[in-house]
């Protein structure tokens, strides 16, 4: 065991760094909290939205979570299906990803609820055409999927820290290892479930982003009632959550010197697959608005026009610059599909997606077909808050699972050598 | 059972505006600073609006309030049933199960559904001048245009007090009742003799955006030459 120091270290010790970021970030995270107190007390009034842009940052940031969650269970499913072996360390980290941002996902939505208090209502009070009671279903089916699917190899590497700890810490490992030996008889069943989960959450990962973009689909408003809707929020979500999983490797193998595990070959790897997405992500973007403009259906170019030239021009064309020429540039080239180039690349994307969310929510409320007064969304500081909040709040819990589990699946790099033959 | 409807003739209309200030007051209708209106904040159940109507040039000055539509866009995204077509074809709105999600008032096409942003405020006097046949809002809901529902439902009790059937004049909004150049004619279109029927089928009828196939039953008549 003794040779995977580098991933068990980290979590049993934490130094005067880790403190100096759980604090920054924990502050943010109370700013957050007073912000929403604040939203509860007065109600959303302290948004910036109004009649008729009812919907802003916060199912922006719903969608863009969403997004960032098909990171992990969905690259790590297909790579494991496909017996990519060199995704064996990054598996982890990047399903980590998934279960967590969901909860910001979903956080999202309750902030937007004018009466968070009755969202049960969605429960007690089902009404089964909504796509946002779709959204409850698909949401709650592929949380719980992905944390067994988080959960399920985590077990053997629960079982090692139980061995090498003590105190409540042991105790919290003796409960999750579940009676974990390592008879071959459980090996065994663990890597049938694994493969039988590995299977399944690939349908109810793409059953999540389709149903998200049917919220906007399944309206007759412009630029939301596309058919196409389901696959290209999909594309985007893959798109997104590679991006995410890449900074969060470039993070995590700085932060604990992890270079032995995650090494080039993982960045070009994804980076190619980074590539791919940027392409169809271009492709879908390019079929939808050269649809929407040789349609010239007024309704529809009122969104369109204001999203080429009018006020949502410099949103639409960073997006197109951030999603697509940046990460095409650099990722197109194998010399600059380094470790920071891919790290820039997904930088951008991140960017890049959570602008598309925008420019698809915004603009097309900004022009409803009733001829109605409207206005120039600016989002509140309360808005902007909540949103720090969940970034902060996400990178938290994100280091506070680096210090009570490995990041790096321990018993996957078992005759592995550390250097999968794959990557040879 | 009726099928309610509403006829506005826009050649009778005189953009008063009579009918915003009448529903405003009978339905408890927060007032709004005119900085709050600019940012969207505006509370109506019905205002007039700049539209573009058939036969001319110009845009008309048109009161849009709830379409009560046969085929409405907002019941079905609902995630609570909170917003339904009722039997008699008003769509209504369940105050105590609005989550606040504002996904109907993003699916009508007409964004005539209006969401308190804040709670309800009534300046002085005006307190006392609420209507109490129908209840306060609170912050954090959806609400719109009810066809004054709580006139149907007095015009009911009263009528079954006296032993007799729902008379036509029985159960009129207030912004049909408000109306002083009589633009506003309100009844069961599906009562062939009835006002409402005959005037839906003027040559002047028309419905907004009936090509999306909502199947408003707020009808317009447009004006003539």
């Amino acid at each position: 065991m003794s040779e995977h120091e580098a991933i068990v270290a980290p979590i049993l010790q934490a130094g005067p760094s880790f403190r100096r970021w759980a604090a920054a970030l924990g502050a943010i995270v109370v700013w957050a909290v007073f912000a929403w107190v604040w939203q509860l007390t007065h109600g959303l009034g302290v948004t910036g939205l109004g009649r008729p842009i009812y919907w802003g940052l916060y199912i922006t940031n719903f969608v863009f979570f969403i997004g960032v969650s098909h990171a992990g269970t969905l690259i790590s499913a297909i790579l494991r299906i496909v017996h990519a072996e060199w995704r064996r360390p990054i598996t982890r980290m990047a399903e980590v990803i998934t279960v967590l941002v969901l909860f910001f996902g979903v956080g999202n939505v309750l902030f937007d609820l004018g009466r968070p208090d009755r969202a049960l209502n969605v429960i007690k009070h089902p009404h089964f055409r909504s796509p946002l009671l779709w959204d409850v279903a698909s949401i709650s089916v592929y949380l719980t999927a992905s944390s067994i699917y988080l959960y399920l190899p985590l077990i053997p590497d629960i079982a090692i820290l139980r061995e090498r700890t003590t105190g409540w810490r042991r105790r919290l490992y003796t409960r999750l290892a579940v009676g974990w030996t390592g008879a071959p008889r459980q090996w065994a069943r663990l890597e049938r479930a694994i493969s039988v989960m590995a299977i399944l959450v690939i349908p109810v990962a793409v059953s999540v982003h389709t149903v998200v973009s049917w919220v906007f689909g399944m309206t007759i408003q412009p630029m939301w009632h596309s058919t196409i809707f389901g696959p290209y929020f999909v594309v985007g979500a893959i798109f997104s959550g590679i991006a995410a999983i890449i900074t969060a490797m470039v993070i995590i193998r700085r932060v604990y010197g992890l270079e032995a595990y995650l090494r080039p070959i993982h960045f070009n790897n994804l980076g190619i697959l980074l590539l791919v997405m940027c392409c169809l992500w271009f492709y879908f973007t390019f079929a939808e608005y050269l649809t929407t403009w040789y349609g010239q259906e007024p309704t529809e170019l009122a969104v369109f026009t204001s999203k080429m030239t009018g006020p949502f021009a410099p949103y639409f064309w960073a997006m197109v610059v951030a999603c697509f020429i940046v990460p095409f540039t650099i990722l197109a080239n194998p010399r600059t599909r380094t470790v920071t180039g891919t790290l820039v690349a997904s930088i951008s994307v991140n960017i890049g997606m959570w602008l598309e969310r925008f420019t698809i929510v915004v603009p097309s409320l900004s022009h409803p077909r009733a001829p109605i007064h409207t206005f120039v969304y600016i989002p509140s500081w309360v808005e902007w808050s909540l949103m720090a909040g969940c970034f902060a709040a996400f990178a938290l819990l994100y280091m506070g699972f680096t210090k009570l589990f490995p990041i790096v699946s321990i018993w996957e790099q078992e005759g592995t050598d550390a250097v999968p033959a794959a990557a040879a | 059972m009726p099928r309610w409807g509403l006829v506005i003739d826009l050649d009778r209309c005189t953009g008063c505006q009579a009918c915003v200030v009448a529903c405003k007051h009978e339905n408890n209708v927060p007032f709004s600073t005119p900085a709050e209106a600019t940012h969207g904040r505006l509370l109506t159940w019905i205002h007039l609006v700049p539209a573009e109507t058939p036969g001319r040039v110009g845009p008309s000055a048109l009161p849009l309030m709830c379409q009560h539509c046969d085929r409405p866009p907002c019941t079905d995204v609902c995630p609570t049933s909170a917003t339904y077509l009722s039997p008699e074809g008003i769509v209504a709105q369940v105050y105590p199960r609005c989550i606040g999600c504002r996904y109907c008032t993003n699916a009508c096409p007409y964004s005539v559904k209006v969401f308190n942003w804040s709670s309800p405020e009534w300046p002085g006097a005006m307190a006392e001048m609420r209507n109490p046949d129908v209840s306060l809002r609170p912050k954090g809901i959806v609400e719109k245009c009810t066809f004054c529902h709580h006139r149907l439902m007095l015009a009911r009790e009263r009528a079954r007090d006296e032993g007799r059937d729902l008379a036509p004049d029985d159960y009129v909004p207030a912004c049909v009742q408000t109306c002083p150049a009589e633009a506003m004619t309100f009844g069961d279109l599906d009562d062939p003799h009835g006002a409402v029927a005959a005037l839906a089928n003027n040559p002047r009828a028309f419905r907004l955006m009936e090509e999306l196939g909502t199947k408003p039953k707020v009808i317009y008549l447009r004006e003539g030459e």
